[in-house]
């Protein structure tokens, strides 16, 4: 039977007078084939002396003899030490005490060593201050092996001795001294009592033309300036938030980069609900920060509105009416001025306004409420910078005042908003010299480039508070020809003196008061008697109040003044507020491929900054954010405008909680100079940072284009599924009983409901666990900021490989470790639950199919939580059944195994796995050419964990709950015959984790932190429902909603 | 495996004969050097002086080249010819030498400057008999046992000997065997030259006329069948063989950049494996010794002499010849840069390159110091007879499958660890077992070792 229907072959059949049809119909293919390209040479091809046969027998041949060469093993090499130092034992760890200090971030630390290599960094639990290391103080390790660093000293971009540098900084020195042109030092902020003393001796030496200008990219200048107007020292004040019942923050992003940060480790010990109390906190702010999720209550404001609402609570709370403002500001002010009343001296106020009249005030408020939180007596030093004398040079330089230009930790030509002004003014100096990591912008416009050393290479101290000293030791020789500032400064000054030594005398003369300098070495921290001794408290209180009363007669016509202007402000269009980002910072590890692929903690999208935008604003100028079909997500361009400058398509994020009316943009990207081409993402915000002012009117305007952004959580909310993140509030969590506010999952058996971990309602026969070690690691939702701390850690602990913003886009990122963020659709979770609960049918206004379309956008003002997931270690794990090849399977001690030599990629686990959290290398990362990153060359590579595979392509990999790190301690254990005491087993992520939120250990020793934690009301696991019994669990979130 | 044996008796033979031949007529000569020599030192006994000398001093001092300190040989005549310092001031120089410079003594001074400030320990336990002893040892030692420069030369013309009486014996071998074969053919043709004398048929094989075996076997389809299927069995079993040893270096014993003998050091000199490889008590690797700890012995020890006897036929065959051993250890100089002639280290090192024998691969994790110090297991448990190797090899095979057979046979050794108390107790009631093996502690998980 014909059949008569007709097949076609192409779209452009339907137009028989195509020519494309007619050529179709005679040829294969439209185009000629070149054949004769490659055999048209007729000559060429029969002379040539290689026959068909030839050519197969050196095929055969060569496959032959490549089969018979891999049976060979290779030959290793093993190159033993000359003269092994005697604190090295290859293969066992050595741990020192040391500092961070880079001007941005400050952080007394331990720094793993193996064989002599800095590989990791971990928190100094001797620090009473910032002895926790942050995302960007875990990832300075690998900024130490940057491939992109300044490998010596160099002149116009040409490598020089350093002799001929030091020649003719000392010439420069000799010529001006005395002169009326300024000899200008140029530096970050040190904190460092050493190097203080070493400029002011710099300056003694060299006379009144030595001009020391600190400089701090991102400025704290008016929080400094209210405080030495209100305390007499340019400080910054400190705050235990421990001891606050109440925390306010008017846009102060203290869990951040706030003044220095380092404040999350006392924030989150107040917020774990004891004895029926926790702290409160609400945060008045324009860009969702990360404490602005972490808040009880958040308001959405303007950097206006919020100093309308700073003035008027002052007004409230001092009893003086102050007028202005909208009614919605009026009834947040109302409400917190009410409970700042009830908490009393309990409460504590603290802004972000980069505004000297909003950071009065605050001072005035705390002091008013006899703030517990609030200490002023013993200040913090981490940022000194002075914007005005920063000004003033640039001026100077520009009209020749200046003769010599020694720069130090800055990068000015790159975080200056007048940067083309600035390096203009570097041409009319007559030497520059810049201290610089990489060939950056200030390093590309100086005469002379000094290669710094990292500060793993230095030697430094730090007195981060008034009176806790801590001090830099060099963990590793200098890699390269480098010198850091000081010893290049001593050197300058004919000292013979290393900086080592003067560190030493100093401290020895002035600081320890007797104490032993190889104990403070040791211990990496200091604290002289006197401050820890009550007697010496008590003095300064009773001067401090002596103090007060007389300052307080000075200081009132200021603060009403103050008071006054803060209720006037206004604002012109929409306010750009800049932000630092908790994986950039200021920028200056921007080369750092850890942190690049680092996801930011709230938008949870790497490689880029971003204009951070409200939906109704974004709707309003018609921006979107669109989830493409391979998974990635796609955001539009906006140019920004700041008072005649534009950055020109800036990608857009649309970000719940953002205040209307306001945009945000984080610093430290758009780097270029020095970089790799990866590395060089992002925009630089810098450029709209006039004033140095973090608040600017801006106008946004569409601009053409898609940005395709790496975003690795496209889902935003949690669709009403509350035993997921579970949620309770203060109140309920203290009246109820735990079966309702944190209800085990019931299943149907024989038409009886049994609880889902009943061993009646289980597939799988239980194993005995009660023997030996069983690991579990709680995770306390309350106390998790979602800082992000853990990922790096993780990051540097297991070799867990960068893959780019390409991989990430394509959903293939590495992190073992993730911390999932989601906003409530509703108002909060709780009504999330109840919209979900109280669906009805398909249609209607309870309709589901309405009703779930709704609840995947998040609220304009959402509530937040974070929720770091890593591999459960399920009990009964999914992953372990449907391997083929018994690659993956569970240790006694409650690990769940990944044996990567035996695993043969099918995927099978990552599939079965319901918490997502198995990675597959699509790729050799390391020493593949396309993956540019840290493992792809041997200074990279130094990071690496020798006790952790570098896995290869085609393997699952997961978190092992670093058994590297139970088995060693379990092993140092049997090797001094002892039993292991509770603490000692840790996770990279659970020792990384400052606020507590993590404890790891064995729960079958009853006496454990875990063992109890374990036992606790609040506890839940991961899906329990699904039946996995996992051995990471979690604590419900409780938040505080009571109002005064 | 005779012949060479008897080889050896021989060469030993001739060389004890010609040691004792050697011993004797030395012996004669030797008599008489003594008693002047004791006589010119004053009564010391120089036999009881070397003791003292090997006991006291030879740690820093050799008599015929500088070390840590200065040559002895004829120090006290050299000091009293040169210096004109007598006795009295060796006395008390020996006996508190650091007090001797303090007190500002210009030779004294002189010596402790010449020889980069390292001050002499002081033996105020050394009586002055004790000091005339060595004393005279110095002066003159009795002479070395002859026996082995003799020996080295009995050994070298055995050596010679043997290559050649190899050859001979080869040869008078292959004549005899000829000799039989020829023998046998008469005897032969003799008997059937008889045979046929007598009128004996010698019958024809009667296979030869039916079907050639391989034909039978052909048409067998059974036999066939059978042997086919064994063939490929047995290759089958011997390809898997083969493949399963491909990467598996037992027996791997490469050349090394210094030809290191365990033998002389763990074996002759019975030195502790962890004196050397000490980081396997503490660290997962066992190291390989860093130069400076080879320099703790052979900042001393310049010269091989291990061999009183002089090599044996074996050695010198394979030439580690004492000579051979002694430009080794001139190899290490050379690499820790350490200068002999003035008895410093230059600075100019040259890290050792070692071929590396035991090669685990990256996924697998071994700790040494959990077997070394926490099991307590013997090095040669895993590593061999190394005080045996001359040249080191790779003992055990390394495969998983040979660590897995130990973790199940072996049981941990738990007494006297308080971290195995409460894991002891629990875990042998579970299993009703006393001793427990490494598996039943989790020994075999995967993430025990593969992470």
């Amino acid at each position: 039977m014909a059949s008569n229907k007709k097949y076609w072959k192409s779209e452009a059949e339907l137009n028989p007078n195509d020519s494309i049809v007619e050529a179709l119909r005679n040829n294969e293919f439209t185009e000629q084939i070149p054949v004769d390209e490659f055999l048209g040479d007729k000559e060429n091809l029969s002379e040539t002396a290689t026959s068909r046969r030839d050519f197969l027998k050196y095929v055969g041949f060569s496959t032959a003899a490549a089969t018979v060469a891999a049976c060979e093993g290779p030959v290793h090499k093993s190159i033993p030490y000359v003269v092994q130092p005697d604190n090295i034992v290859p293969g066992v760890a050595n741990y020192y005490a040391t500092t961070i200090a880079d001007g941005f971030d400050f952080a007394s630390v331990l720094v793993k060593t193996r064989e002599g290599r800095p590989i990791k960094i971990e928190n100094n639990t001797y620090a009473k201050v910032n002895g926790d290391a942050n995302a960007r103080v875990n990832a300075s390790v690998l900024s130490l092996y940057d491939s992109k660093r300044v490998q010596g000293p160099m002149q116009n971009g040409e490598p020089v001795e350093w002799n001929i540098l030091d020649a003719n900084v000392k010439a420069k020195l000799g010529s001006l001294k005395g002169s009326n042109r300024q000899i200008v030092l140029l530096t970050q902020t040190y904190a460092s009592p050493s190097t203080d003393k070493l400029i002011a001796e710099f300056k003694a030496e060299y006379g009144d033309s030595v001009n020391h200008v600190v400089y701090d990219a991102i400025s704290e200048d008016a929080a400094l300036n209210a405080f030495n107007a209100a305390y007499g020292k340019r400080a910054l004040p400190d705050y235990d938030f421990e001891k606050a019942d109440l925390i306010v923050s008017f846009g102060a992003d203290f869990l951040g980069d706030w003044q220095g940060g380092g404040y999350d480790s006392g924030y989150a010990k107040g917020r774990v609900p004891k004895n029926g109390k926790m702290s409160k906190h609400v945060q008045l702010e324009a860009n969702m920060s990360l404490t602005g999720a972490n808040a009880d209550k958040r308001y959405p404001m303007t950097p206006t509105q919020q100093k309308i609402a700073l003035a008027k609570l002052y007004g409230k709370l001092n009893g003086s009416n102050v007028g202005g403002g909208t009614s919605e500001v009026d009834a947040a002010v109302e409400s917190v001025a009410a409970q700042i009343r009830k908490a009393g001296n309990k409460a504590v106020v603290v802004t972000g306004l980069n505004d000297i009249n909003a950071q009065t005030v605050v001072l005035a408020i705390n002091k008013l409420l006899a703030s517990e939180a609030f200490d002023a007596e013993n200040p913090k030093f981490v940022r000194q910078g002075d914007t005005a004398k920063v000004s003033k040079l640039v001026t100077d330089m520009n009209a020749g005042r200046v003769g010599l230009l020694i720069m130090d930790g800055v990068n000015p030509a790159y975080s200056l908003p007048n940067a083309a002004e600035f390096i203009e003014g570097v041409g009319k100096v007559d030497v520059s010299v810049s201290f610089s990591f990489n060939n950056d912008e200030t390093a590309q416009s100086s005469q002379f480039v000094a290669a710094a050393s990292h500060y793993l290479e230095s030697w430094g101290d730090a007195e981060i508070k008034k009176g806790q000293y801590s001090l830099m030791q060099p963990a590793i020789r200098e890699l390269f020809d480098t010198r850091q500032f000081q010893s290049a400064l001593l050197n300058w000054m004919g000292s013979e003196q290393s900086y080592y030594e003067y560190i030493k005398d100093n401290w020895n003369t002035n600081l320890l008061q007797g104490g032993d300098w190889n104990k403070a070495l040791q211990d990496g921290v200091f604290v002289p008697a006197a401050v820890t001794d009550a007697d010496a408290e008590g003095a300064a209180t009773v001067i401090s109040e002596t103090d007060e009363e007389t300052e307080e007669v000075e200081s009132i016509a200021p603060i009403s003044a103050a008071v006054r202007s803060l209720v006037n402000a206004t604002s012109q269009g929409t306010e750009l507020v800049l932000y630092s980002k908790v994986g950039m910072g200021d920028g200056k590890q921007a080369n750092n491929p850890w942190l690049q692929e680092f996801p930011d903690p709230i938008s949870r999208v790497s490689w880029d900054n971003y204009v951070t935008i409200s939906k109704a604003d974004a709707t309003a100028l018609g921006l979107e954010n669109t989830n493409v079909a391979n998974g990635g997500l796609n955001g539009s361009y906006v140019n920004l405008t700041v008072d005649g400058t534009t950055l020109e398509r800036v990608p857009v994020i649309i970000q719940p909680g953002q205040a209307g009316g306001t945009v945000g943009l984080s610093y430290g990207y758009g780097r270029e100079a020095g970089m790799k081409e990866e590395m060089a993402t992002g925009v630089n915000a810098y450029a709209l940072y006039k004033d140095f002012s973090n608040v600017q009117s801006v106008s946004v305007e569409k601009a053409a284009g898609e940005h395709e952004f790496a975003c690795v959580q496209l889902h935003k909310t949690l669709m009403g599924r509350g035993d997921i993140i579970k949620e309770t509030t203060l109140e309920i969590f203290n009246t109820k009983d735990h079966h309702e506010w944190n209800p085990m999952p019931h299943v149907s058996l024989n038409h009886q409901e049994i609880p889902v971990t009943s061993p009646d309602a289980d597939l799988w026969e239980e194993f005995d666990r009660s023997i030996g070690h069983h690991f579990n690691l709680s995770i306390d939702l309350n106390a998790c900021t979602g800082c992000g701390a853990c990922v790096i850690a993780c990051h540097a602990e297991n070799n867990v490989p960068v893959v780019g913003k390409e991989e990430i886009r394509r959903s293939r990122d590495m992190h073992w470790l993730r911390i999932d963020r989601y906003y409530s659709s509703e108002e909060s979770f709780e009504q999330d639950n109840e919209k979900k609960e109280g669906m009805e049918g398909l249609f209607g206004d309870n309709g589901a199919l309405g009703g779930f379309g709704e609840m995947e956008d998040a609220s304009a003002n959402p509530q937040v939580a974070f929720q770091p997931v890593m591999c459960q270690h399920c009990n009964h794990a999914p992953c372990e059944t449907v391997c083929p090849v018994a690659a993956t399977s569970h240790g006694r001690q409650g690990q769940n195994h990944m044996a990567y030599n035996r695993c043969v990629g099918t995927r099978y686990c990552a599939n079965n796995c319901p918490y997502k959290v198995r990675r597959f290398n699509w790729f050799l990362y390391h020493d593949n050419e396309e993956f540019d990153f840290n493992m792809n060359n041997d200074l990279g590579k130094m990071v690496i964990n020798p006790d952790v595979n570098v896995r290869s392509r085609g393997v699952m990999e997961k978190c092992s709950m670093c058994i590297q790190m139970t088995q060693k301690t379990i092993l140092d254990a049997k090797r001094d015959g002892r039993v292991v005491k509770d603490g000692e087993f840790q996770t990279a992520c659970s020792s990384a984790c400052s606020s507590g939120a993590m404890v790891f250990g064995d729960v079958n020793d009853e006496h454990s932190k875990v063992s109890e934690l374990k036992h606790d009301d609040r506890m839940y696991h991961l899906l329990e429902h699904v039946g996995t019994k996992p051995n990471v669990f979690y604590h419900v979130k409780v938040r505080n909603t009571n109002e005064a | 495996m005779k012949k060479v044996l008897y080889r050896h008796l021989f060469s030993k033979v001739l060389g004890f004969s010609l040691l004792l031949f050697s011993v004797s007529f030395y012996a004669q000569e030797e008599a008489a050097p003594t008693e002047v020599v004791a006589e010119a030192a004053g009564g010391g006994d120089p036999v009881k002086g070397k003791q003292l000398f090997n006991q006291n001093c030879a740690a820093c001092h050799a008599l015929d080249r500088k070390m840590t300190g200065p040559a002895l040989a004829n120090v006290e005549s050299r000091l009293s010819e040169d210096e004109g310092l007598d006795k009295e001031w060796l006395y008390t120089w020996i006996k508190n030498s650091p007090g001797m410079i303090k007190s500002g003594d210009a030779y004294a001074n002189k010596i402790y400057a010449e020889y980069n400030q390292a001050a002499m320990t002081a033996f105020p336990t050394l009586s002055n008999q004790d000091i005339d002893d060595i004393l005279a040892y110095t002066a003159a030692p009795p002479p070395a046992p002859v026996a082995a420069a003799a020996s080295g030369a009995t050994a070298a013309t055995t050596e010679s000997g043997s290559g050649i009486s190899n050859e001979i014996i080869l040869g008078a071998l292959a004549l005899v065997f000829g000799l039989l074969v020829v023998m046998l053919i008469l005897v032969n043709n003799t008997l059937r030259r008889i045979a046929e004398a007598n009128g004996v048929v010698i019958e024809k094989d009667k296979a030869d006329k039916g079907l050639p075996i391989w034909k039978a076997f052909v048409k067998n389809q059974f036999l066939v069948l059978v042997t086919a299927i064994f063939l490929l069995l047995a290759s089958g079993y011997f390809a898997y063989g083969w493949m399963m040893q491909v990467g598996v270096d037992q027996g791997y014993a490469p050349v090394q950049p210094i030809h290191y003998s365990h033998k002389i050091h763990a074996g002759d000199n019975k030195i502790e494996c962890k004196y050397c490889h000490s980081s396997a008590r503490v660290s997962k690797h066992s190291g390989i010794p860093a130069l400076n700890v080879c320099m703790n012995c052979h900042k001393s020890i310049y010269e091989y002499k291990g061999n009183p006897e002089g090599p044996s036929a074996e050695d010198v065959a394979n030439g580690y010849t004492n000579e051979f051993y002694t430009g080794e250890i001139k190899k290490l100089y050379k690499a820790v840069g350490w200068d002999e002639e003035n008895q410093r280290y230059t600075g100019e090192t040259q890290p050792v390159e070692w071929v590396r024998i035991h090669n685990l691969p990256d996924f697998a994790y071994f700790n040494h110091s959990q077997h070394v110090s926490v099991a307590g297991i013997e090095c040669q448990t895993c590593h061999g007879p190394v005080e045996e190797m001359e040249v080191m090899y790779q003992f055990a095979p390394l495969t998983m499958g040979w660590c897995i057979n130990c973790h199940r046979e072996t049981n941990v050794k738990m007494e006297g660890n308080e971290y195995y108390e409460a894991i002891h107790a629990e875990l042998s009631k579970k299993y009703g077992v006393e001793e427990l093996t490494a598996a039943m502690m989790g020994g075999l998980e995967c993430g025990k070792c593969h992470y």
